[in-house]
């Protein structure tokens, strides 16, 4: 690769760390309250609300079920509304977000609610209010499994950002569809896979690792 | 027969007198069409050991989650430390359940917490500071043993050892009652004479109220000082603990004691006929400072002599309690004579059956 190469090479796999991290980030923001509230409102919930809970779950369908290339391309109009524009990194990030929001927040659901319903009842009796189980209980007693969820998440929107490339998003997927696709660069394709499945790999690592750190069940 | 002990009703007009902590009168609690709570009325005494006993389904776990508000009754009144809860909201009841300590059988810590943060999460909710609060569970721990594993995680612990942090943590705010719901139904027999060991220390140390679940009427027998039997949610049985053990009412009781009393033996219940023909056994139940010598005068005033079959004198809070099965030889008025001896001495007697071949 042209020194060129190396360096648009290098500012497209920044790209998309940030695109991921950024996305990343707003989806647990977000995707983690949703998963609470999504508990909490369930029957038998803390907070239990089956008429919001049936709202929620049907938004939160909603999104997941629309092909993410499709949501790309629907969204635009919010995009431009949010950042100005559609095309480039910061434009890719809206629907990126949007994408693994409700994603999250089922992964999210499911851990939170394999929390002992004994360990509320617990705290309940213990004069705990609402917020001190989900402070106290929920959350520390789901964080393992919290954190697993979140690795997928990172490394599902990985993918996602490359997919994002169509839309010229930037990012090591616009580069691998710009030059080695569309312009046959062989060695420009191999290096973005290698280091797709190195990224990969390191975020895994790293989420297994703090997963079996903050694990006191076993 | 009604107990001839001044003793008993001594101790009952004594609990009268006494405060009481907790007072049901007439609480229902209904799922579905199925009553799980029946029209309960019930007293606990400020200081007291009460054991609640009935067979998994009861209604049990629903009562006691009545007395702090987890459950809420359909009808009837709740009373802590004379107050009414029952219309309380939830933010009422909040205050109210750190006067109550809970315990439970899977013991319920917090996995991601270590023991000494498990032991201080009450007093962190009414606010303590972090400082405060890890002295006062340095304290609890120390209280019930542990005082080592305050930086372990519960994974660490053995069952008895989760348990006592349980307790411990009941206790970190200092509740006026503590509640248990099969604390020790998870454990094996060694860990729960431990820890009921530990209960009872507590209550005499701390003159801690405890109102104290199980199905094991073992756990009555060691731990409590009143005991009530709950049936399809009701109470059809309630009094001293060795007055209930010495003479049960109730089949459930009868049944729920069966495990832990004295049988006729199997191969001797299997040749009972009632044709009058060998040997009469009787079935003789007397408790009282009697109990003890009961025997040694039967055999003074019996010619004929007698076998004691199976049986013997235990000792539940300071009281003697005997269940014997004896055979009497038919020979004359023997078994008439030992029925007139024994009923005379305040026994309750029941004539099971003749062995034939024993004579
Ligand atoms: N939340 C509930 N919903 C429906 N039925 C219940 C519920 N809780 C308890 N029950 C029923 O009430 C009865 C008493 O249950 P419980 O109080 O748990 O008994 P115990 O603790 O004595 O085993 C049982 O028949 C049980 O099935
Ligand atoms: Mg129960």
């Amino acid at each position: 690769m042209s020194p060129v190469m190396i360096e648009l090479f290098i500012r497209s796999f920044f790209e998309t760390v940030i695109m991921t991290v950024a996305s990343g980030f707003i989806s647990l923001v977000a995707g983690l309250p949703l998963g609470l509230a999504l508990v909490a409102t369930a029957k038998g919930g803390i907070a239990e609300n089956l008429w919001i809970n049936r709202l929620l779950g049907a938004i939160v369908n909603g999104f997941r079920s629309v092909p993410f290339i499709i949501l790309l391309v629907a969204l635009i109009p919010v995009t431009r509304f949010i950042v100005g524009t559609s095309i480039g990194m910061w434009a890719a990030i809206v629907p990126l977000s949007i994408a693994a929001t409700p994603y999250y927040a089922r992964m999210a659901e499911v851990s939170l609610r394999e929390v002992d319903r004994g360990l509320i009842e617990a705290v309940r009796a213990m004069g705990g209010n609402r917020w001190t189980i989900v402070r106290e209980v929920l959350v520390p007693e789901a964080l393992p499994s919290l954190v697993a969820g979140f690795t997928v998440t990172l490394i599902t929107l990985i993918g996602a950002s490359a997919m994002a490339g169509a839309i010229g998003a930037g990012g090591l997927g616009d580069l691998a569809i710009r030059y080695g696709y569309q312009r046959f660069e062989t060695t420009v394709m191999v290096a973005v896979v290698a280091v797709l499945i190195v990224l990969v790999c390191a975020i895994q690592w790293a989420g297994d690792r703090l997963v079996l750190r903050l694990d006191h069940k076993h | 027969m009604t107990s001839p002990f001044p003793q008993a009703g001594g101790a009952e007009q004594g609990e009268n007198r006494r405060e009481a902590v907790v007072r049901l009168s007439g609480v229902h609690r209904h799922f579905g069409d199925t009553p799980a709570i029946d029209g309960v009325s019930l007293t606990v005494h400020k200081g007291e050991i009460l054991g609640l006993i009935g067979r998994s389904g009861a209604g049990k776990s629903t009562l006691i989650r009545c007395l702090n508000g987890l459950e809420r009754p359909d009808r009837g009144s709740i009373k802590i430390e004379g107050r009414e809860i029952t219309g309380l909201s939830e933010e009422q009841l909040q205050p109210l359940r750190r006067r109550i300590g809970m315990i439970f059988q899977h013991f319920n810590l917090l996995s991601a917490k270590t023991v000494e943060e498990n032991v201080a999460l009450p007093l962190k909710i009414e606010g303590w500071s972090t400082e405060k609060r890890l002295a006062r569970a340095a304290e609890l721990l120390d209280l019930v043993g542990l005082s080592g594993k305050a930086r372990s995680y519960p994974s660490a612990l053995s069952g008895g050892q989760k348990q006592r942090v349980g307790i411990a943590r009941a206790l970190a705010a200092g509740p006026a009652l503590l509640l248990s719901d099969e604390a020790t139904s998870a454990l094996d027999p060694e860990t729960t004479a431990a820890i009921l060991e530990l209960l009872k220390d507590i209550n005499a140390k701390l003159g801690l109220t405890i109102l104290l679940i199980t199905h094991e009427m073992e756990v009555i027998r060691s731990i409590a000082d009143r005991v009530a039997v709950i049936d399809a949610g009701r109470i059809v049985e309630e009094g001293p603990v060795w007055s209930v053990f010495a003479n049960p009412r109730t089949a459930i009781t009868q049944s729920l004691l069966s495990g832990i009393r004295p049988h006729l033996p199997q191969h001797v219940a299997a040749r009972l006929v009632s044709e009058p023909v060998g040997e009469v056994v009787l079935g003789v139940d007397l408790s009282g400072p009697d109990a003890g010598v009961l025997l040694a005068g039967l055999s003074g005033a019996l010619a004929g002599g007698f076998r004691l079959i199976h049986g013997g004198v235990e000792h539940i809070q300071q009281q003697s309690v005997a269940r014997f099965f004896l055979g009497i030889p038919p020979a004359s008025d023997g078994p008439a004579r030992a029925v007139a001896y024994l009923e005379r001495h305040g026994a309750k007697v029941e004539v099971l059956g003749h062995v034939p071949g024993h004579d």
